[in-house]
């Protein structure tokens, strides 16, 4: 059995300072996994780090049986917002269209096909009224809508996206959604890291609950469990908690 | 009129008109990608890092370029192995090197040459372009542009989402250096025209006006390129009818481009944007009111 993403003895930390401590999974192919945990647990960081866009300090990460080097161009990133320069001279279509640069390589170039493909992918998102905008002139919920039909563009096999959710309107979560379970439902391998435990549930099949070190992971029926979610949050929760006391 | 009749009379002219137009073109080209990556300060560091190297050159007898290259291309690996391996910020790791590289070269040239040749070099002096310098700037004018057009599509997503282009696996830190071997390449084709301390200006001037007048990267190139290509002619001109250094007339002639643009652009612009802004005061009053 190939994983969509195998895991082993992951550690990684930035000068010195430990951000992820022996984190260990498998997951298999054709599921939507959710990368939940509190602010600062390593969410970026290890997703970063599964796609080798930060140095780890030890660890295996192997991809559907493959490294990640032979298979970097059917995976699609999709950066945190926040990540982005919103006033980069670009327009919304071109910026789908660098989803098929992976595919082209370093002296071709896109032709018409592939701006076609863009344009179907832009549709699928709901934004082709928009293909000629610059990126920054959308609101946040089409900018992340934008770089999933990007993501769309690249056919890729697995997805990632960190925090796809974060500060966006409630019709472009539900497209991303449903374009993301329909992902799933093809077959493909997507990663998200979220934030909002409310709909973790709802979204997801399996979850990676991280605090540092992995607190668990399995499928959402398992892991979505009071008692579980509080060994990820506690050191939050008595932080709370204090708080209350002290105000 | 008279400018005409010069330009046809006097080959230096003509070498001077053709140099500078070339500058004028390369810097707004390569000018885009610097003002996008946020990496003016590299810009006026390189530029300035280039001077030790002419003077090395000089002292070995040999073409100026070969010398500025290195110290410039030195520079840019330089800053970048301080900010990466201390807690010295880009900015600050920039002041540091470019610094000592540009004190090193003051002191080398004032061995070698005279006060005159430093001033040259650091103000331009585009009236003695020789013939080879003018083939030197050609070709160099030749290979930043071919570079661009092959590898357009990799600057461009390097510059606007580096995460992505690492994440499928184009070698980022290669392209930064590459990017840097092409802006001491402009910076040592500048030196004649606008000189050391003014090139940092044709670099973020023209392409910061294109900024202001399109929302797409090319399109923004070739303005760009336009703006300094204009900005040559139209400062080589002025100076000398006015009898001014070259180089500041031609940074002078960018500049007003620049206020031009900021001024009225449709989109960007103060001017419209007030306008605009006045529009839809205007209406929600009408509308209160009603
Ligand atoms: N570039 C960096 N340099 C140094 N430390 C970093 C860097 N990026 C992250 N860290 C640290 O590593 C830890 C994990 O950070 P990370 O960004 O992965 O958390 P996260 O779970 O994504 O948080 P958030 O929910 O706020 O996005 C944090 O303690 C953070 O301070
Ligand atoms: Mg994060």
């Amino acid at each position: 059995m190939t994983y969509a993403m195998s895991v082993q003895n992951l550690f990684v930390s930035y000068h010195g300072n430990e951000a992820l401590r022996n984190i260990n999974f498998n997951i298999e192919k054709g599921n939507l996994v959710g990368i939940i945990g509190p602010n600062g647990a390593g969410k970026s960081t290890l997703l970063k780090s599964l796609l080798e866009l930060i140095p780890k300090d030890q660890g295996t990460v192997v991809v559907f049986g493959k490294s990640i080097n032979e298979m970097r161009k059917k995976i699609a990133y999709v950066p945190q917002r926040s990540d982005m320069d919103w006033t980069f001279p670009i327009s919304v279509i071109d910026t789908v269209l660098l989803g098929t640069y992976p595919s082209l390589g370093v002296f071709r170039r896109p032709k018409k096909k592939h701006r076609e493909w863009s344009y179907h992918c832009l549709e699928k998102v709901g934004m082709e009224k928009f293909s000629q905008r610059q990126i920054g002139e959308l609101s946040g919920g089409q900018q992340q809508r934008v770089f999933l039909a990007r993501a769309l563009a690249q056919k890729a096999d697995l997805f990632c996206l960190d925090e796809p959710f974060v500060g966006i309107d409630i019709t472009s979560e539900e497209t991303i959604v449903r374009i993301l379970k329909e992902l799933r439902d093809e077959g493909k391998s997507v990663f998200v890291v979220h934030h909002d435990l409310s709909k973790a549930n709802t979204y997801f099949d399996e979850l990676i609950l991280l605090n540092k070190e992995l607190i668990d992971v399995g499928p959402v029926s398992e892991v979505f469990r009071p008692e579980i979610m509080m060994k990820a949050y506690e050191s939050q929760l008595t932080f709370m908690k204090q708080n209350e006391v002290t105000v | 009129m008279e400018f005409i009749h010069a330009l046809l009379e006097y080959t230096f002219l003509q070498k001077a008109l053709l140099t500078s137009v070339m500058v004028g073109i390369i810097c707004g080209v390569i000018g885009c990608f610097i003002i996008l990556r946020g990496m003016a300060l590299m810009g006026d560091a390189i530029s300035h890092a280039v001077l030790p190297g002419v003077a090395i050159s000089y002292m070995l007898g040999i073409n100026f370029f070969f010398g500025a290259v290195l110290t410039g291309v030195l520079t840019a690996v330089g800053i970048g192995y301080v900010s990466q391996n201390s807690r010295i910020k880009n900015d600050a790791a920039i002041g540091i090197i470019f610094t000592a590289f540009f004190a090193i070269g003051i002191i080398l040239i004032s061995l070698v040459k005279s006060s005159t040749d430093l001033y040259h070099i650091l103000f331009g002096n585009v009236l003695a372009v020789r013939t080879s310098d003018m083939w030197i700037t050609l070709v160099i004018g030749i290979i930043i542009l071919a570079a661009v057009y092959f590898f357009y599509k990799e600057l461009l997503v390097s510059s606007f989402d580096p995460t992505m282009s690492a994440a499928y696996g184009l070698p980022n830190r290669l392209i930064h250096y590459f990017l840097m071997t092409l802006l001491t390449m402009v910076t040592v084709a500048s030196l004649q025209t606008v000189g050391v301390i003014l090139v940092v200006a044709m670099l973020i001037t023209p392409a910061a006006t294109a900024y202001l007048l399109t929302n797409r990267l090319s399109v923004m190139i070739f303005m760009s390129a336009a703006f300094g290509a204009i900005s040559a002619i139209f400062g080589l001109f002025l100076s000398l009818i006015y009898n001014v250094a070259s180089g500041a007339a031609i940074v002078l002639v960018s500049a007003f481009l620049f206020t031009l643009a900021f001024l009225f652009s449709p989109k960007q612009g103060v001017l419209f944007r007030t306008i605009r802004a006045r529009k839809v005061k205007s209406a929600l009053r009408d509308k209160s009111y009603s």
